[in-house]
């Protein structure tokens, strides 16, 4: 019976059983406030329909919060439950065998068919559905309970001078700071998962050897120096810069000084259509024009200096997949977030600044070099800071065209790899969370939202500081 | 006043400078042409070559194959159901196999030679006819036609892109006899002069055909040459009639990579001109790339099931990201009081749109699937993790939309009695949806293509079937891109760029409704 019952779809019931019990209650709420006005009391406070909102308030708040302790805690608990119950035999198991056992349970029980050869493993399952039947009625019985209590109890306060509304839009009040802390509970959610994880791997691997290690070799010898990886991030986003940035200013210049509205109502969405491909597209792009072209290339040097005779062997390592390939086509992603902003600051310098550059009769080259842009200068800066930032947390160019080996090589053709690439292939191994493969993978996270944290602040800071000073 | 004439910016010095500031000043204003131009010409570079291979995958080519439904075949004792009809591929794709046999009996010599015939239709191409004629077993033996996809390598060798060849015509064959080794000679005034001459070209190049080969076709028939002289060669037949050659001019191909290195042999070659030549193969739509699933084999492909996880992820996305950015957007603009946590709110809000989105995957793998335990794979993980986010930049854009609506709306509903609530929800949000949905559909085109995250939460898995609901296994467009374009065979390439053309044709989409709705709502107070 109760496994019968861990079968139930309690996602679809909870929902479906939250908005049964706010529409039963609403009408309750509603068809009381009428009766009062029949009843000849002069006049409502407040309208019918905000009884009804208040009672309905009352029924699913207690609802509400049994289905979401039920949606975090359930799962936690049936495993933590059917973990004590367990024959001392699967004591041998370490920790990590023994949440991927819990996993194909879990798994098995979802799928129904589980019924194999494997008795023990059926056995388990079978007792799972039973504790997860439990807690399924528990939790449908607890919530009807709530609700029903709820709504009796909303039910007796309203009166023809109950104040309805103030309080329905007190509770309404409440869910908007609630839906407003979401920001606050997900940055907190990073910064703890992160830390949690890392911690757990830094308790294996001294944080100095991760720092600065100098050999990665994380899936076969767990070697965890990220400093190769630290090192191919930084090199292709400083190729991408090299592409992104003096495009992406030139443009900013050409569109806010030169370019007449026309071309700048049709030249500025070109451009951001750059920043709205999927960055996969990118990947694919990089893939099979970039990196082949970068390669043919890096040969057709090589050949060259063998054949002038400035070298005596291969130059250039002309990877099928290079740093340069993925740091190319990553240029052109974030050409728009330089642009972009430049643009902006760059509008917002005003207009008495040239005018005086012009009395002074500087040509209007000279008036972009010498006033506008020292003037924009900040806030260039934190464009490019961002732009930076887009590029070492940018993850399928790199996966795609930059390669896989860590090492510490100045040439651009070779492949090198970088955190994102290491964070995709750690993660999408088959390792459970306890292995020291997963957990470098949120330390890598780690590293990679602390920098980008800091040039985002940063940057930030500069341009509200900027703007600040022109306002 | 002193003469201009004589003031220092006339001098010869003043004059040559006056030039070169100005030859600057042009020279800056095309730097800035040149920025703009190379952006733009990434742009057109990176559409060209994508959309070029679409259009290559947007055809394919399908076999015809008259067979007759064998009831020992497809009905074998014990096997008579419509669910083992369906169930029964090898027996459908035998009798296919079969029917090519007949058609190239030489194909019959030997086991390598059965093979090379087999590898023409793939086991699974046959699916669709076998649950046809299960829904209608009446059918089995009948004739029927069945139709099912050339092999991916020859569809590419049809298109030409799957090997570089030269090809010309012969001048007119006069005379074949053939000879005792199996071979048959070929004779013709200059018959084979074009040939020589193309052999001497592609030598000048550095192009060896050494071990090469030349094919010649004539009607139904093919078959190999050796021995080139002006006016005589060898032919080695593969497939069809030694007439077919006679008093004709044929076809010509010289194909220069050595047979052991290519995908497709001389002799599937020679079978697939045979069939074309019948009138058995033809060139038609790929709607499968939609309305198909994954699949191991490229001709078989498609995207159906990665479309309806993309959907199912974006219902989930749509659900959590809107209201409550949206929510959160009216408490921080109309509500909020000016404090420290709400100055922190939006710190963290300005710094969540930068964060990148990978963190967002190891948030999702923590928590969602190591500590709440929710399947991995599953569209529900994958909306909750984009929906993170994607609720920033709701944010962002209401907050936006908000603030543009006009005080005097707000003093207005105030000034008639309506409380804070009511003047927000009645009459400040109405005066903004159009902006806070703009805002709401280019978060979740920015959601629609995002990858990175849905890696790690294990969305990167082979799916073979149509999700049903949020928590099936299932896989996203971009995903099914990833794993395509990180597929070796040839034939995934077009394949994977029609997949992108479809994906972006769906964000084109969702940003032409966006200016729609600007350009219909946008209202200037």
């Amino acid at each position: 019976m109760l496994q019968q019952l861990g079968h139930l779809p309690m996602g679809w019931l909870l929902i479906a059983l939250i908005a049964v019990f706010a529409s039963v209650a609403f009408f309750v709420g509603r068809i009381g406030a009428e009766r009062i006005l029949l009843s000849g009391a002069p006049a409502l406070h407040s309208r019918p329909n905000y009884h009804g909102y208040f009672v309905a308030m009352w029924a699913i708040i207690p609802a509400v919060l049994v289905a979401l302790v039920y949606a975090i805690g359930a799962e936690p608990f049936a495993r933590g439950q059917l973990t004590s119950e367990l024959p001392p035999a699967f004591d041998l198991l370490s920790a990590p065998e023994l949440q991927t056992y819990l996993d194909s349970v879990s798994l098995a029980a979802r799928s129904s068919d589980y019924a194999g050869t494997d008795l023990v493993f059926t056995a388990v399952t079978n007792r799972y559905l039973e504790i997860i039947g439990g807690l399924n009625i528990g939790a449908l019985a607890l919530m009807g309970v709530g609700a029903v209590l709820g709504l009796l109890f909303a039910r007796r306060r309203l009166a023809a001078s109950f104040r309805a509304r103030s309080l329905v839009e007190r509770g309404m009040e409440g869910v908007l700071f609630l839906c407003a802390v979401v920001a606050i509970a997900t940055t907190a959610g990073i910064v703890i998962s992160l830390l949690y994880e890392s911690i757990q791997f830094f308790s294996v691997i001294p944080i100095w050897e991760f720092l600065f290690g100098t050999r990665w070799n994380a899936q076969t010898e767990a070697e965890f120096g990220a400093l190769p990886l630290f090192f191919g991030t930084f090199m292709i986003a400083l190729i991408a810069m090299f592409v992104a940035a003096p495009i992406g200013l030139f443009s900013a210049i050409y569109l806010s000084e030169y370019a007449g509205p026309k071309a700048r109502a049709w030249i500025k969405p070109i451009l951001e259509i750059l920043a709205g491909i999927p960055t996969v597209v990118y990947g694919f792009f990089a893939l099979l024009v970039v990196a082949p072209a970068v390669r043919s290339l890096a040969l057709w040097i090589n050949e060259t200096l063998i054949n002038i005779g400035l070298a005596s062997e291969p130059l250039l390592a002309a990877q099928p997949t290079s740093a340069l390939a993925a740091g190319l086509v990553m240029g052109i992603m974030v050409i728009p977030f330089v642009s972009s902003l430049s643009d902006d600051v760059i509008n917002a310098v005003p207009q008495t600044l040239r005018d005086g550059a012009y009395a002074l009769g500087a040509t209007k080259s000279e008036t972009v070099r010498n006033v506008v842009v020292p003037a924009a200068l900040p806030g260039i800066i934190a464009a490019l800071l961002l732009a930076v930032s887009r590029a070492i947390g940018e993850t399928m160019i790199v996966v795609m065209a930059a390669g896989k080996s860590a090492r510490i090589s100045m040439d651009p053709t070779s492949d090198l790899t970088t955190i994102t690439v290491q964070i995709v292939s750690l993660m999408t191994g088959e390792t459970g969370f306890d292995d020291p493969k997963t957990l470098s993978a949120f330390a890598l996270g780690l590293v990679l939202f602390a920098v980008t944290l800091l040039f985002n602040v940063i940057a930030l800071r500069v341009v509200q500081k900027y703007r600040e000073k022109y306002d | 006043m002193t003469d201009p004439a004589a003031s220092s910016f006339s001098t010869p010095e003043a004059l040559k400078r006056l030039k070169r500031r100005r030859a600057a000043d042009v020279r800056f204003r095309y730097y800035g042409l040149g920025a703009i131009f190379l952006a733009l010409s990434a742009l057109v570079l990176l559409v060209l070559s994508i959309g070029s291979q679409a259009v290559s995958a947007a055809t394919y080519h399908v076999v015809r194959y008259d067979i007759t439904l064998d009831p020992a075949v497809i009905t074998p004792p014990g096997e008579t159901t419509p669910e083992d009809i369906a169930r029964n591929v090898d027996g459908f794709w035998e009798l296919a196999r079969d029917n090519l046999l007949e058609t190239f009996p030489e194909a019959n010599r030997d086991r390598a030679s059965r093979i090379e015939v087999s590898e023409f239709i793939t086991r699974l191409a046959v699916l669709p006819t076998a649950r046809k004629v299960a829904a209608r077993p009446e059918m089995v033996g009948n004739p029927i036609t069945l139709t099912a996809p050339l092999n991916d390598d020859l569809d590419l060798y049809l298109k030409g892109q799957a090997l570089p060849e030269r090809r010309l015509r012969t001048g007119t064959i006069t005379a074949v006899t053939a000879q005792e080794d199996g071979f048959a000679l070929l004779e013709g005034q200059g018959a084979f002069t074009p040939i020589l001459t193309a052999l001497t070209t592609l030598q000048a190049e550095g192009v060896s055909m050494d071990e090469g080969s030349i094919l010649i076709t004539a009607g139904g028939a093919t078959g190999r040459l050796h021995g080139i002289q002006a006016g005589t060669a060898r032919l080695e037949l593969l497939t069809g009639t030694l007439d077919a050659f006679r008093n004709s001019t044929a076809a010509a191909r010289l194909i220069a990579l050595p047979e052991a290195q290519r995908v497709v042999s001389d002799q599937q070659i020679a079978w697939t001109f045979a069939l074309k030549e019948m009138g058995r193969i033809s060139r038609v739509p790929r709607w499968t790339l939609l309305t198909n699933s994954d699949s191991t084999y490229p001709e078989l492909a498609g995207g159906l099931a990665a479309l309806v996880g993309s959907l199912f992820t974006m219902l989930v996305t749509a659900l959590v990201a809107i209201p409550i950015g949206i929510l959160a957007a009216v408490y921080l603009e109309e509500f909020a009081p000016k404090n420290r946590l709400t100055d922190f709110i939006e710190v963290n809000i300005n710094n969540l749109a930068a964060v990148p989105s990978i963190v967002f995957g190891l948030l999702g793998a923590a928590v969602y699937i190591n500590f709440l335990g929710m399947p991995r794979s599953a569209p529900l993980v994958g909306g909750l993790v984009l929906a993170l986010m994607t609720f920033p930049v709701v944010i962002i854009a209401s907050r936006a939309a908000l603030k543009a609506v006009p005080p005097s709306v707000r003093s207005g509903a105030l000034a008639i009695g309506a409380s804070q609530m009511q003047t927000v929800f009645h009459h400040v949000v109405p005066l903004a949806a159009p902006g806070i949905l703009t805002g709401a559909i280019l978060g979740m085109a920015r959601a629609l293509g995002e990858t990175a995250p849905l890696l790690l939460i294990g969305m990167v898995a082979f799916v073979g079937d149509v999700p049903t609901s949020p928590t099936d296994e299932s896989t996203v467009m971009p995903v099914l891109i990833f794993t395509w374009a990180n597929n070796a065979e040839r034939a995934w390439e077009p394949m994977t760029s029609a997949m992108i053309v479809v994906l972006l044709a769906v964000l084109l989409l969702m940003n032409g409704l966006v200016v729609f709705l600007r350009r219909k709502y946008e209202r200037r107070w």
